[in-house]
């Protein structure tokens, strides 16, 4: 046995993309490298700091502890996805506002674990989203300006 | 939605109309950020760029003794395999040492280790392959006989005659030793009603940035130049150490530095294997790339802290502090890290213990030891976070002591509100800092009188909660008394350069560097104010040492200060040149105008006469249309530094509120307070955010860091799963509020902001502790971090 | 750092990855990964083949009858954790859930692969254990069922050989009389706990019977605790739960998060929270 490539087709922020890949390049590794989507970042490699967050068939995994062979069919979105289609500008409006991120490397893994949290809990109190967020490592920012921009967004929301 | 305290109470706003001083002006460029498109340096890919990984030494201490490359060299992708030797050819070595801290000294230091490595994760060989992947592969192929040596991993003993010297040509262990005696603190200590002794000890922590060092090394053979493309704090310092140590002018090299993920302090030193990157380059004659991964990041980059300081304090029953005494030792790893040294942090110590106090009795000895642990240097908030832990430990025991309340205790000692310009014990100079109002500030938004009782009637019900304070000076704008007058070639200057386009626009060149603190933000708001521009019309223009004013970076909370006051500076001397020749298409006298939101207007009534876009049209298109002798320049660089005061010291004061679980030893931090004085605050949301960040890293300090090691030298909790950084469900809500006491040393008057919260989150958290405890008789806790098993130990469960 | 080369193999059916797995040695099963593919980055294992069972239909799903509740080993943890089957019938692993890292592992880790891989430190073994669950196996000769009491074998060791497949796990779906307890210390949420206890057991009246104890992170498997299960499984007083606390046979060693001495003396301070729980009638 030895790690021959493997062809794998997916969809990538609604594209279809077909490329053959080493069967132990991660996922994040994939977007990073074969696709230069450099907006999943690459933190820790195990699985702890979430800067590497991505949706999967819809939700949230982390592009560290999945191959990206295991992804052949699925349907992948990363933070320029989502940036393209609107879905968080609510979120990035709140982010930038509020300050939500200094140096922006968890910001993109962040905001999509935000974004989950929000379309599972409309009104979520800061313990609910502090515990969300818990898997997610932001060295620069204390979390509170985080927990204060995913808060009034949910508000938002709610008013909507 | 609470955005505290977003308009701080007064504000300097240097009176020019439209000034975004002092305004929570959303940073430009943010969007880039929140979309995932900034370019860190792990982004970037070049064409031909090889990939670098490292074999580490798995040994604290070990002479090598032969490095068989053969097979690696073999394995697929692999472009060199490269050892010390090899680079020693082409680079040569450092000495990281500071004329101005006496006596300290320390070995050359390899890019890659040379017949011996002194930490285990120093790197002693190199491959270069076409992936990261195909590197590490042929890392398992490199075969290294280490023949192990005795490890020194104990700083208490590190200097014992019986101890192995790590660098025998050093003749011992120590890097650096300081004394200091001021005033006379053995007769203090005997006048006083109460001393109380302890000994406060800080684990070895690290920044732990949320992207690891990286760093492209592009040599061009053909142009004899060097591009590098490096996360650092400081671009103009890495330029001359690559030019220095390659044998380079420095115009062979440019520093480009774009998105940073995380500094912290962590990325404003020299590291071996970012040096030899650079020298693989060159070797290899085409450009690489190394990125640090995590593991490698605990074993590399800088740790800090790790001090163990024998404490005293004199007190008098009326709460009088009559003297501080302390012995500080700590243990930086092999090599003292280049160019800032490892014997800052201790000196620092030594500087700040007592710092917000009147007492004249101070005594201090500081010992800086080799170990062969991973190196250690400056670190967020450099010594501080020690000093204050020390300082207001022993005022809060002593307060205890004497049954006085410990805010009362600290107004009885800390120096008067109008005690200014002021001195040190330890011979710091104050210009101006505002600890009585501060901490009047915070006894306020806190609510200390409604806690007190409320933490009164929660005890009776078998609940432990704790208030604690740390009063806090912190060092900002540091002159070239930093590191300029000890030898090394670390800028404390900084140059803006402004530029007006055609259109009208400005672009403004500046030394100083982002790493997601604001500078850009900071430093727009600024040239927008003081040209007088609308800040939409600003770009700034950083981390290219090509392209910027010579400058030290962004460290040392002197963004602002310094580079921001550079800037202010270059847009009035832009705004004079534009006045000239406006003065002179208008025919009318140039201090009769102004510009104003984008226009040349007239001063006394504020109508439009020009817009800049016009006169920018006519100076670089139509220049024959002007006067006669009338050259326009719309351009304009000024530099500043930091003249009058070595150190432009800020002041502050924090609280924390916490609940201890007795039974399980679990702390549970319900909320952090900060009063801060930065001087004028440019933009309050930024500082408040740089408040909130350091606050937390010093929870991290106070309950969760430590790089543990054994007695083997190994770190054994290397990982982000072992190794506990803040996550969010810990941490508490924190308000900060603001007392404004400008600098006179600039006509900004700002200084800087990005160390307070952590030079007092650890002393308050810990005082927080030991206050929720005292009831219970818990033997006071001064060993951080405070983990479960310590308190439980000191409550005696275990 | 990047993991060693390896192959890969999707397999459609049980036997196909029993087939592939008595092929290769050494060659190792990828079900959600959060524990496997964190290790192959670090290249602390480095097996030649990964045989990835996501793609076998039929091995995930929750369903409840006669009793039971079976678990299909690629159920996800979020399945789990937003399934009204486990909340009204499996209310321990429901109380488990949230302490189980974070939401994107949760989104991807499965309940077979938290079994299978067997951490100590895990919540997941340790409330199949204290519940008496089953798990169900299919191997090279056909396919077997091992009580949980008989499963963890060692430090990362279980009944499951080389070449078998977890398929996955049956616990006795709760009583009227069922009564439950968790309770877990970790330094940080999320975090594998320093250590944890879960406990299932019958009201009695005032007492309890049938009381199951398993704790977590104390030693090399989940561990139960005999002596204090008999010990509660009488009358239920002040003196009973001392006795318990005091029966406790644990000797966890040291860590980086703790000392085994702190270790030891938080299970008795977690036994009497847990017990308190489990004095609590289901609502």
């Amino acid at each position: 046995m030895n790690g021959r490539n493997v062809e794998i087709s997916l969809t990538v922020n609604g594209e279809t993309v077909t490329e053959s890949v080493e069967p132990r390049r991660t996922l994040v590794d994939f977007l990073r490298e074969n696709l230069a989507l450099t907006g999943s970042h690459v933190g820790c490699e195990h699985g702890v700091c979430g800067a590497c967050t991505v949706r999967l068939n819809g939700e949230i995994v982390r592009g560290c502890l999945m191959l990206a062979v295991q992804c052949n069919g699925a349907k992948i979105e990363t933070i320029e996805g989502v940036s393209d289609s609107g879905e968080v500008a609510d979120l990035q409006d709140a982010f930038e506002k509020r300050n939500a991120l200094q140096c922006g490397f968890c910001t993109p893994g962040m905001l999509l674990t935000a974004q989950e949290l929000l379309a599972h809990n409309k009104a979520p109190s800061r313990d609910a989203i502090r515990e969300h967020i818990s898997g997610n490592y932001c060295r620069c920012t204390g979390y509170h300006s985080i927990v204060d921009a995913i808060e009034a967004v949910a508000q938002q929301r709610g008013r909507r | 939605m609470k955005i505290v305290d977003d308009n701080p109470s007064a504000l300097t706003a240097l009176d020019r109309p439209n000034s975004y001083i002092g305004r929570a002006v959303p940073r430009p460029n943010l969007r880039r950020l929140t979309q995932g498109r900034g370019q860190y340096v792990s982004d970037i890919s070049l064409p031909r760029m090889a990939h670098v990984a490292f074999v580490r030494s798995p040994h604290a201490h070990a002479r090598i003794a032969s490095i068989r490359t053969e097979r690696a060299k073999k394995a697929p992708g692999v472009a060199a395999v490269v050892t010390g030797a090899d680079l020693a050819k082409i680079m040569t070595p450092w000495v990281g040492v500071l004329t101005h801290l006496k006596g300290l000294k320390s070995a050359p230091q390899f890019p890659i280790a040379v017949e011996r490595a002194c930490w285990a994760g120093e790197a002693v060989c190199a491959v270069v392959a076409r992936s990261r992947a195909e590197a590490e592969d042929a890392c398992e192929l490199i075969e290294i006989d280490y023949e192990p040596l005795p490890a020194v991993t104990n700083a208490e003993t590190a200097a014992d005659p019986a101890t192995p010297v790590i660098h025998k040509e050093l003749g011992d262990n120590i890097c650096f030793e300081r004394t200091l005696d001021a005033g006379h603190v053995d007769d203090a200590l005997a006048s006083s009603d109460a001393v109380v002794e302890t000994t406060f000890v800080f684990g070895r922590h690290t920044g732990a940035c949320n992207e690891p060092r990286s760093i492209v090394a592009d040599w061009n053979e053909g142009e004899q130049r060097l591009t590098v493309y490096q996360g650092t704090q400081a671009p103009h310092m890495m330029q001359n150490l690559y030019a220095k140590h390659l044998g380079l002018a420095e115009q062979q090299v440019r520093v480009l530095t774009k998105d940073v993920g995380g500094s912290f302090g962590i990325k404003v030193h020299s590291y071996a294997d970012e040096m030899a990157a650079v020298a693989i380059s060159k070797l290899l004659r085409r450009p690489v790339k190394f990125v640090a991964d995590r593991i490698e990041s605990f074993v590399t980059d800088i740790h800090a802290r790790d001090h163990r300081i024998k404490a005293k304090i004199g007190v008098k029953k009326d709460g009088t502090i009559t003297a501080f005494e302390i012995d500080d030792l700590t243990g930086v790893g092999p090599y003292s890290v280049y160019p800032r040294t490892s014997g800052i942090e201790a000196n620092q110590v030594v500087s700040l213990v007592g710092g917000p106090y009147t007492t004249p009795n101070y005594r201090a000895k500081a010992r800086v030891v080799f170990t062969n642990k991973n190196v250690m240097s400056q670190y967020r908030a450099v010594g501080h976070p020690i000093a204050a832990a020390v300082t207001e430990g022993l005022v809060e025991l002593a307060a205890a002591k004497i049954g006085m309340d410990p805010l009362e205790i600290r107004r009885r000692n800390l120096y008067a509100d109008d005690a200014y310009p002021a001195t040190s014990a330890s011979g710091l100079r104050f210009e101006k800092l505002s600890h009585h109002e501060s901490l009047a500030h915070l006894d306020a938004m806190m609510n200390y009188a409604a806690l007190r009782s409320e933490q009164k009637r929660l005890r009776e019900q078998g609940i432990y909660r704790g208030v604690g304070f740390a009063s806090f000076i912190e060092v900002t704008n540091p002159s070239a008394a930093f590191y300029g007058v000890g030898g090394a070639r670390i800028s404390s200057q900084d140059g803006a350069t402004i530029k007006l386009d055609a259109q009208g626009n400005i672009g403004v060149h500046t030394g100083v560097s982002e790493q997601g603190q604001g500078a850009e933000a900071v430093i727009a708001q600024i040239a927008a104010s003081s040209f007088g521009v609308p800040i939409e019309k600003v770009r700034v223009v950083m981390g290219d040492t090509d392209n910027t004013p010579y400058g030290g970076g962004t460290w040392a909370s002197r963004a602002t200060g310094i580079g921001g006051e550079a800037a202010w500076q270059a847009g009035k001397a832009l705004r004079a040149n534009v006045l000239a020749l406006a003065g002179a298409m208008l025919q009318a006298r140039p201090d009769a105008l102004d510009i104003v939101n984008g226009a040349v207007v007239d001063k006394g009534t504020g109508n439009e006469r020009l817009s800049l876009a016009e006169l920018a049209r006519v100076a670089y298109f139509r220049p024959d249309t002007l006067p006669p002798g009338i050259q326009a320049e719309l351009v304009a660089t000024r530099h500043y530094v930091p003249r009058a005061w070595p150190f432009a010291f800020t002041n502050g004061v924090q609280a924390s509120y916490l609940e201890v679980d007795i039974e399980t030893g679990f702390v549970k931090l319900l909320k952090h307070w900060c009063v801060e004085d930065c001087g004028t605050v440019i933009n309050p949301q930024l500082v408040n955010e740089q408040v909130r960040g350091g606050i937390v890293q010093g929870i991290g300090a106070a309950l969760f860091e430590q790089c543990l090691y054994d007695e083997r030298g190994q770190l054994l909790n290397g990982n982000m799963a072992d190794y506990l950084v803040p996550m969010a469900a810990e941490m508490p809500d924190i308000e900060v509020g603001h007392v404004v006491s400008p600098t006179s040393d600039s006509e900004l008057g700002a200084k800087g902001a990005g160390e307070a919260g952590t030079a007092g989150a650890p002393a308050c958290v810990m005082n927080a502790l030991n206050d929720a405890l005292r009831p219970l008789g818990a033997t006071p806790l001064t060993d951080m971090p405070f983990t479960p098993d310590k308190i439980l130990r000191a409550l005696g469960k275990v | 750092m990047k993991p060693a080369p390896f192959a890969y193999a999707r397999v459609r059916s049980v036997d196909e990855a029993v087939a592939l797995l008595g092929e290769t040695a050494e060659a190792k099963v990828l079900a959600g990964g959060q524990s496997l593919i964190a290790t192959l980055n670090m290249r602390l294992s480095a097996p030649p083949l990964l045989v990835d069972i996501n793609g076998i239909d039929g091995l995930e799903g929750i369903a409840h009858s006669d009793g039971t509740v079976t678990i299909g080993a690629l159920t996800r943890h979020v399945e789990a954790e937003r399934s009204g089957t486990i909340a009204a019938h499996a209310p321990l692993i429901a109380r488990a859930m949230p302490h189980i890292a974070h939401p994107a592992i949760r989104n991807r880790g499965t309940i077979g692969g938290s079994i299978a891989l067997a951490d100590p430190a895990a919540e997941l073994p340790a409330c199949l254990l204290a519940l008496g669950g089953d798990i169900d196996i299919a191997g090279p000769d056909g396919t077997r069922t091992v009580k949980a009491d008989d499963f963890f074998r060692g430090l990362f060791e279980t009944a499951l050989g080389p070449c078998d497949i977890l398929t996955g796990i049956r616990i006795p779906a709760a009583s009227k009389n069922t009564r439950i307890g968790f309770a877990e210390l970790a330094r940080r949420h999320g975090d594998y706990a320093i250590v944890g206890l879960a406990a299932a057991a019958q009201g009695d009246g005032k007492g309890l019977k049938n009381v199951r104890l398993a704790y977590f992170g104390v030693g090399s498997t989940p561990l139960r605790q005999p002596k204090a299960e008999s010990a509660l499984s009488s009358e239920l007083n002040g003196k009973s739960i001392d006795a318990a606390i005091a029966a406790l046979d644990l000797d966890p060693p040291d860590d980086v998060q703790a000392t085994g001495a702190v270790k030891k003396y938080l299970a008795g301070v977690l036994l009497r929270r847990v017990i308190k729980q489990l004095m609590e009638p289901l609502q």
